[in-house]
């Protein structure tokens, strides 16, 4: 990504390059050539239409290339690909907390390896914030009650600084970190130690805590919908529209039930609201994800390591 | 040349009262000068404190949470404060009425009133500063400045909503003086340019500030009473604020800088001896300006989390407002050509603001440019681009305007020598305080950091920046110095001293307390210097 912003970068650079040069030629020739000299006088001219033109419709033009050339960056900027690999972010005042969908967890530090697409899924605990990290360019702000995404791929290993962008308050200067990008052989190693097992089987477990099995049931009998093979699927609304079960979706289905409720359901699902942390959320969108690729009804047990590698985003990495 | 006698605006009255309650709009002018040089200095205190702290990486001058207060009201003084009234509300409200040949402006008590709607925003804040002030940056953006911070939101918010009506007040009283009150044969194709750039300036006051004043209404209620507007627990959504904020405070940003382009048309056709290359397009340009400027602000949210779309289409409309702003580049600089050009102080101002002008315009197109937005926005860079449009644009303007327009004000010349060095040393240390800051921009250096201590790298450039920082200081102090000696000791100022176009200049400096002794009849064309500067005196249109 760092390669795109930055042959755009050059790009704009000679070209506001140029503009300047030639507006500072044409200032400093003037100036110079036509000092108030006793005896000459100033040579009135109207103005001219065609030049006006002219010098409206080429920057215009220009302008037009940038901006395209802008907006396909952004693009690539903006879509992570299919198979990337997942690490939820929760940010809060004045830290970043992130988990690996494998489990590993860690504050204000990213191991990634190097070469792979890694996709961000990122909410705040409290304000604001933005995950920045200058080296790949990108950059995106992180807000309470929702999820914004953002993924690079380092090509490089090595420690690269990661910051908060957007202001959060005293510690906002604070709230700094270290992307670590590691050989794979390498990675492999730092993700053995250490995890508390896959976020999903997490996520299981958290199912399970908060009572959701009992309504949630993997057969047709349940007062909730089954939710296998729900995720990244479309879904009717009581209200007759259609929505994606993305994370987002699913989001506010724990948080606020009644907001967009599945068609043939009663509204009777209590809200979550308090009762779960971003994490605890983020284990559940996890479960719910390992579980896409399962058909409704089948009624077939599910557990994290089973599931791994049938996911249909393949967000587990192995 | 003006009898020392002479009855004019300025002892026409002696005493306090004659100015508190003067409904003169050039005393309500000089009122504004007083008041906007006072914040300047507030904020530009504010400006060296943070720069100070920025000299190690290190936070060791003062603690996080002052560093924090320092940026906010520094934002907040010099956005509210200073550079939204600066050029509208002292040099506008001195000259709009005296272009256009009238007495005064339309409502010569709501202008009073607009002054005092100022001073009382202004001790609100003054009031909120010395009690605690704020944390939140001058965007207060929710969640954090609803839900979060302790600091006096409500406090500051209020200061500015006040302060806020004083600017649309303001705005009103422009658009119905340049209405109704042009002297006869001035009509509209007739109007110096800085009229046209004043009218655009109060559309967008009249149309603009009411949001930004809903927008705090709406922040005070949700502090107070926890409505749920912006708060995501609530069901709120933060980025309604943003979208609000930014409604008003992008063309905010030409409130400040529209004004800046009128003055410096103004001095670039005096200094050449020439009329204004394409007057029509330079006119329609700042209305242009004017209206695109309103549908451009969700280019302050690219990394917000807003819609990809939506921010193709902002982005977009930015280049589009790019092009009346190059027009306007275009034109000055055709201007000059086969003119006969002077190098007094006001033109080195105006050189100073082409070129700053020129380099923050360009930088918009990076910031514009989606792809690149996502790396640089919330950086130096951005810090930088701005600063070249409001200060290196705005502030140059104004100044460039107050040396212009001095001796009319004053009746008094200010010693040039002084003025040129003083040009000079704002233009090198405003290039070394902002430039480097385009590098830590790219480099990553995000804005509203108190302590880089994790990313030394960083320093030289900081350096570098502080340095230039205080060269500009300098830079800023010795016109108001130079103003104020002049006052007193300075040659009086003839009418007419750079033998400039205009009806302002058509009357004694200073002006008498109604602008003119006969109603002026208007028969030329603006910058009409090829009959000023034919060689037969004759020839040249007189007023009286």
């Amino acid at each position: 990504m760092a390669a795109h912003v930055d042959a755009l970068y050059i790009f704009l650079l000679i070209v506001t390059g140029m503009m300047t040069l030639l507006i500072f030629i044409c200032l400093v020739y003037f100036a110079a050539r036509f000092r108030s000299r006793p005896g000459v006088r100033a040579e009135q001219i109207e103005g001219s239409t065609p030049l006006e033109v002219t010098w409206s419709t080429i920057p215009f033009l220009v302008f037009m290339v940038i901006f395209a050339w802008g907006a396909v960056v952004y693009f690539k900027e903006r879509t992570p690909p299919d198979d990337s690999t997942e690490v939820y972010v929760v940010a809060k005042q004045w830290m970043w907390k992130l988990e690996h969908a494998e489990g590993q967890r860690e504050i204000n530090e990213l191991h990634v390896p190097v070469g792979r697409d890694v996709k961000l899924i990122m909410t705040s605990q409290d304000v604001i914030h933005s995950f920045f990290i200058p080296a790949f360019r990108i950059k995106q702000d992180v807000l309470p009650g929702r999820y914004t995404v953002e993924w690079f791929r380092a090509t490089k290993p090595g420690t690269y600084h990661l910051f908060c962008a957007e202001y959060c308050g005293t510690q906002h200067s604070g709230m700094v970190g270290d992307i670590v990008v590691m050989e794979p052989a390498q990675y492999e190693a730092w993700m053995n130690g250490g995890s508390t097992g896959p976020l999903s089987a997490t996520g299981e477990k958290v199912f399970a805590e908060l009572g959701c099995v009992t309504c949630h049931r993997t057969d047709t009998q349940g007062r909730g919908p089954n939710l296998q093979g729900v995720f990244g699927k479309p879904v009717q609304l009581e209200d007759g529209r259609t929505v994606t079960a993305d994370e987002n979706y699913v989001r506010e289905c724990i948080l606020d039930p009644g907001a967009k409720r599945v068609k043939g359901f009663q509204p009777i699902m209590p809200t979550f609201q308090g009762l779960v942390s971003e994490e605890q959320v983020n284990a559940l969108i996890a479960y719910i994800k390992s579980i896409a690729a399962a058909k409704p009804g089948e009624g077939a047990k599910t557990s994290a390591s089973v599931v791994a590698p049938a996911q249909s985003n393949g967000s587990q990495v192995q | 040349m003006p009898q020392p006698e002479r009855e004019n605006y300025l002892n026409k009255h002696y005493g306090v009262w004659s100015w508190l309650l003067t409904t003169d709009h050039k005393r309500i002018a000089l009122l504004y000068l007083i008041s906007i040089t006072f914040f300047f200095f507030i904020g530009g205190f504010f400006a060296l404190l943070i720069r100070l702290e920025l000299l190690t990486p290190a936070g060791d001058l003062v603690q996080a949470d002052t560093y924090n207060k320092l940026f906010t009201m520094h934002g907040m003084v010099m956005v509210f404060f200073f550079l939204i009234p600066s050029i509208p509300a002292v040099l506008g409200n001195f000259l709009v009425p005296m272009m256009i040949g009238a007495k005064d402006l339309a409502f010569p008590r709501i202008n009073l009133l607009s002054w005092y709607l100022y001073i009382i925003g202004g001790v609100m804040m003054l009031h909120c500063m010395l009690t605690g002030g704020v944390d939140t940056g001058w965007t207060f953006y929710a969640p954090f400045a609803t839900n979060f911070t302790n600091t006096k939101i409500v406090e500051a918010a209020l200061a500015i909503f006040v302060a806020g009506f004083s600017s649309i007040l303001t705005g009103l009283n422009f658009v119905v003086t340049i209405h109704r009150m042009r002297a006869p044969g001035m009509t509209w194709s007739r109007l110096p340019l800085f009229i046209w750039a004043h009218y655009a300036t109060s559309i967008i006051q009249l149309l603009g500030t009411p949001v930004i004043a809903v927008t705090i209404v709406l922040v005070a209620c949700e502090r107070a009473l926890h409505l749920g507007i912006f708060d995501p627990k609530l069901g709120g959504d933060p980025l309604l604020f943003q979208h609000l904020f930014w409604f008003y405070s992008h063309p905010a940003v030409y409130i400040m800088i529209l004004p800046a382009m009128g003055v410096v048309t103004e001095i670039i056709a005096c200094f050449s001896r020439k009329r204004i290359f394409g007057y029509s397009f330079v006119a329609f340009s700042s209305i242009a300006i004017a209206v695109f400027g309103f549908l451009v602000w969700a280019h302050h949210m690219f990394v917000a989390g807003m819609s990809v779309y939506a921010a193709l289409v902002f982005s977009l409309l930015s280049y589009a407002v790019a092009v009346p702003s190059a027009i306007k580049v275009f034109n000055w600089t055709a201007t000059l050509y086969k003119g006969s050009i002077h190098y007094d102080a006001p033109m080195l101002y105006a050189f100073g603001f082409l070129g700053l002008f020129t380099i923050g315009g360009l930088t918009g197109l990076f910031l514009a440019a989606l792809g690149i937005n996502v790396h640089v926005t919330d950086t130096y860079f951005v810090v930088a681009h701005f600063h070249y449009i409001m200060v290196g644009g705005a502030v140059m303007g104004y100044l460039g305007g107050m040396h212009f327009w001095w001796p009319k004000i004053s009746g008094k010349l200010y010693p040039e020598g002084w003025a040129r060095l003083a040009a000079l040393i704002v233009f090198i240390g405003f290039n070394l305080t902002f430039f480097p800051q385009f590098l830590l921009g790219y480099m990553g250096m995000p804005r509203r950091y108190y302590d880089y201590s994790h990313m030394p790298e960083f320093q030289i450039l900081n350096v570098l920046s502080t340095a230039g920082a205080t060269v500009l200081g300098v830079g800023y102090l010795l016109p108001m110095i130079y103003f104020l000696w002049s006052m007193r000791y300075g040659k009086p100022a003839p009418d007419n001293p750079w033998n400039a176009a205009g009806l302002e200049w058509k009357t004694p400096s200073p002006p008498p307390t109604f602008n003119f002794d006969e109603e002026p009849v208007v028969t030329w064309e603006a910058y009409n210097y090829e009959q000023l500067d034919a060689p037969s005196k004759e020839e040249v249109p007189v007023a009286r």
